[in-house]
């Protein structure tokens, strides 16, 4: 019997409530004390086609998907045959006889456990909608895990109304009954409460952790139009609004995002906005206008592969070369690269604090693995990071003595920033070069001072950094092999370093965290004391290795690079890591 | 009090001497005064072009931003503190080329701001090619041959999209330019004024003679403002006789007055330290 280590697959036609239903069973096993892992993977359709949510739950920390499904909970018949082969032997497949036929001889293998539940019979009985057999199903895989009901009924009552929620614990009580009369306890697998059980800690996505992190930061202007897969940001803050004192707008394109929280900064207030790299695109004329007339929205930049539409609904790590230098023209800038939800969440309030402290954009760059991917994390530290603006003329403290100059040359690059309104102080800027006044220049002796207080910010800010998490190192420090990566690999890069340390096998992983400006010294003492180092990335060009060559001016030994749309599995990853060892 | 004293700004203007942007300058000064608004709670934002200059010429709060952006810049601006007075200063190009999707966007989402496109019918700035308002057939650098698909109409589209304040001006009346400024800034929802601006050096067809042979005043033949057919009809005149002055005007809630959550809270106060996302995070657990 394997207890407390379990991974659940439910798939099924678009449209069927396949990531709610894994959220439900993965919220149960966090309530339960569980550490949760769900991932989900969607193709770019509304109806139809083949939709999978995993959850996987260990009582250790995870941090990715698994390789392998033990249990499968199976909408349709596609869902059995794309994922066959993914099966564990002696994993469990539900489904509704009624409604298709499994076999052995299909399946070609005959150490599947097939548990027939007629979910649409029960589902129909109940007088509940067809997609109630989502929740039928959950209650039998709790019942063939033997895992607490009550709980599973405290998360439908948290997430439905209270006469759906009845209609849904009837049904997986249903299901549940079924499966302990029909099949016992035959199943080798078991999850129970662990001693964390009750304990509160967060299930989230990166998006929502980015989302969260906005809020206590006190961004209070969000503007953004839809992509995947950064639409969700969007689709947590719009009914917050009013609770947050928010404003939260769809805008009418990506362009008008971008120049709307152009100009809510220089207006004074805290904003951001999301897209994915064809948005992105679009905003970078307003992001060359942001870096010239020194507003410091916050941008998160969720990628997904390209070039152009790419396969919209999957993930990739390849625009981190595009946003590092998007835009015409030369301005400091700051790129962040959280790994996991917890880092989703704490860089996104250190990015609103750089980017008012230093006046400049700062973009956090995600992908879609990340964004949409739920992880476990303990309750965020609000107080954790407090609110910085930087250098702010109010009401109080402006004494009119002298103009106000929105650009003055100083000699940290920093112009005290005061906000439209303020009496007394003209606040003037432009996307053309200028004096400090903000009116425009074409004297060459002013553009190269100007160019320079623009940079000499980049030195306050790379200064600034130093106290910052910039990097982070994992495993033992003397390693036959040292991992370099940034972004949603880390997940992936943790498991196989689990897998890897069980064989007895010496591997680390550097993390960075902070692509924009590149923390350079930091990086170089943990490469050079590298006896062999392997770059991880969801690319094509291995665009990490060139930022190390260009500004270290070292080379990688090995690069492993994945680019079909999905993460790295974890036993996939630490393959390839043996091969190179 | 603001005077035309207040307003003088350090920089040499660089119009061409005669320039259709002068009377808008001296027209939106005037009207300035006359709202009694403080220099410090005005933001005018304006595009690429000739245009786009003005910031320059005006000691106001002022955002020179990029071509074809000045509405959702200033949109942005309006939002995030509703106690600025914000007037958009646009091209003809600008607005209506490159600017277009904002603008169909700006005139339904009735943001209380004012908007003022310079048009010259001619891309000035880049030295002569034609734009969406160029005549069918005015000949440029662009299009030797003459334009060749019709003219843009911009009031007529304002019209149809549910524009709440639309006007036509004229630089060469700057009294009654003043006066249509002064109505537009004042009016409660998205203001759009789209003002005829003889470029001297590039258009040679539509020049002062050419507009003041035509313009006339709508409300001189007692043109009724709130009827809306009558005010497409007249946006649809053209050749002989142009009309100026105020289309059609109505109120209609602002997209603010939806927002009733932050009507009374100053976003540029905020942030606060500690804000608590506790009943946020809960969803999630």
């Amino acid at each position: 019997m394997i207890v407390n280590k379990v991974s659940l697959l439910v798939g099924g036609e678009a449209g069927a409530g396949i990531s709610r239903s894994g959220l439900l069973f993965a919220k149960s096993c966090l309530r339960g004390g569980l550490c949760v892992f769900g991932a989900n993977d969607y193709q770019s359709l509304i109806r139809g086609g083949h939709n999978f949510y995993t959850v996987r739950a260990c009582e250790e920390e995870i941090y990715s998907q698994a390789d392998k499904t033990d249990l499968l909970i199976a909408l349709n018949k596609e869902t059995v045959f794309f994922h066959k082969d993914e099966l564990i032997s002696g994993a469990g497949i539900i489904y509704d006889q009624e409604e298709f036929s499994i076999t052995q001889e299909e399946l070609e293998r005959n150490d599947i456990n097939l548990y027939h539940v007629p979910l649409r019979k029960i589902a129909k009985e109940l007088e509940g909608p067809q997609i109630m057999e989502n929740t039928v199903a959950l209650g039998a895989a709790n019942a063939l895990l033997d895992y607490d009901t009550t709980i599973l009924n405290e998360v439908l009552q948290d997430t439905f109304n209270q006469k759906v929620a009845q209609q849904n614990i009837e049904a997986a009580k249903r299901g549940y009954d079924y499966v302990k009369e029909n099949y016992g306890n035959s199943f080798g697998y078991k999850l129970e409460k662990t001693e964390s059980a009750g304990k509160k800690r967060l299930f989230l996505t990166g998006n929502e952790a980015i989302g969260l992190g906005a809020l206590n930061a006190g961004c209070k202007f969000y503007a953004a139009y839809p992509m995947t897969p950064a639409t969700t940001i969007l689709h947590f803050l719009a009914p917050l609004d009013r609770e947050y004192k928010i404003v939260v707008m769809q805008t009418e394109s990506e362009i008008a995002a971008m120049n709307m929280v152009a100009g809510a900064s220089y207006a004074g207030v805290r904003s951001m906005t999301a897209t994915s790299g064809g948005g992105f695109s679009l905003m970078v004329e307003a992001l060359g206008m942001v870096g010239m007339t020194e507003t410091s929205p916050v941008i998160v930049l969720a990628q997904r592969p390209g070039p152009s539409t790419g396969l919209p609904t999957y993930t990739a790590q390849g625009d981190l070369r595009f946003a590092i230098h998007a835009s015409q023209g030369e301005f400091p800038r700051a790129i962040i690269a959280p790994g996991d939800v917890e880092e989703c969440f704490y860089n996104t309030l250190d990015a609103f604090n750089l980017a008012e402290k230093f006046q400049i954009p700062a973009i956090i760059i995600s992908d879609k693995y990340l964004s949409e991917s739920n992880g476990t994390t303990e309750i965020f530290n609000q107080n954790k990071i407090g609110i910085d603006r930087g250098q702010l003329i109010t009401d109080d403290t402006y004494t009119q003595e002298e103009e106000y100059m929105r650009h003055k040359l100083t000699e940290n690059g920093i112009s005290i920033r005061a906000i439209p309104g303020i009496k007394g102080a003209i606040v003037r800027t432009n996307a053309d070069e200028h004096n400090e006044l903000g009116y425009t220049t074409e004297d060459p002796v002013l553009t190269t001072k100007m160019n320079d207080k623009r940079f000499k910010k980049l030195e306050g800010l790379t200064k600034e950094l130093e106290n910052y998490e910039t990097v982070k190192f994992y495993g033992p420090e003397n390693s036959d092999i040292t991992i370099v990566s940034w972004g949603s690999t880390k997940g992936p890069i943790r498991e196989a370093m689990k897998i890897l340390s069980n064989e007895g096998k010496n591997v680390n992983f550097l993390q960075i965290l902070y692509l924009s400006p590149f923390p350079i010294n930091k990086i170089k003492n943990y490469i050079k004391s590298a006896k062999k180092t392997v770059i991880v990335e969801n690319n094509k060009t291995s665009q990490l290795s060139s930022l190390i060559q260009e500004h270290l001016l070292m080379t990688v030994d090995h690069k492993i690079l994945k680019y079909d749309g999905r993460p790295f599995n974890p036993e996939e990853l630490a393959q390839r890591i043996r091969e190179v060892l | 009090m603001v005077s035309l004293n207040d307003l003088k700004t350090p920089k040499t203007n660089t119009w061409c001497p005669g320039c259709g942007n002068f009377g808008i300058l001296m027209a939106f000064k005037k009207a300035f005064i006359e709202t009694g608004i403080e220099r410090e709670d005005a933001v005018m934002v304006s595009g690429i072009g000739c245009h786009g200059k003005i910031v320059n010429y005006v000691n106001i709060n002022g955002f020179h931003g990029i071509h074809g952006r000045v509405l959702p810049t200033a949109q942005g601006i309006k939002l995030a503190n509703p106690n600025l007075t914000v007037i958009g200063f646009a091209g003809d190009s600008d607005q209506y080329n490159e600017g277009w999707g904002h603008f169909a966007h700006a005139l339904r989402t009735n943001v209380n701001m004012t908007l003022i496109v310079h048009n010259n019918m001619v891309l000035g700035l880049t030295t002569g090619q034609a734009t969406p308002t160029s005549q069918q057939g005015f000949k440029s650098k662009s299009t030797p041959f003459g334009v060749i698909p019709p003219m843009l109409n911009p009031i007529a589209h304002a019209l149809v999209s549910n524009g709440t304040f639309v006007a036509r001006g004229f630089s060469g009346d700057m009294f009654h330019l003043k006066s249509l400024i002064v109505e537009a800034i004042k009016h409660r929802g998205f203001a759009f004024i789209d003002v005829f601006q003889p470029c001297v050096t590039f258009n040679y067809l539509n020049t002062y003679d050419w507009f003041n042979q035509r313009v006339y005043k709508l409300e001189d033949e007692n043109h009724d403002v709130t009827d809306h057919k009558k005010a497409i009809e007249k946006a649809l005149e053209w050749d002989d006789r142009i009309p100026i002055g105020i289309f059609y005007k109505k109120e209609r809630p602002i997209y603010s007055d939806s927002l009733s959550h932050v009507k009374n809270e100053k976003l540029t106060k905020l942030p606060k330290q500690n804000i608590d996302i506790t009943s946020a995070m809960k969803e999630m657990m």
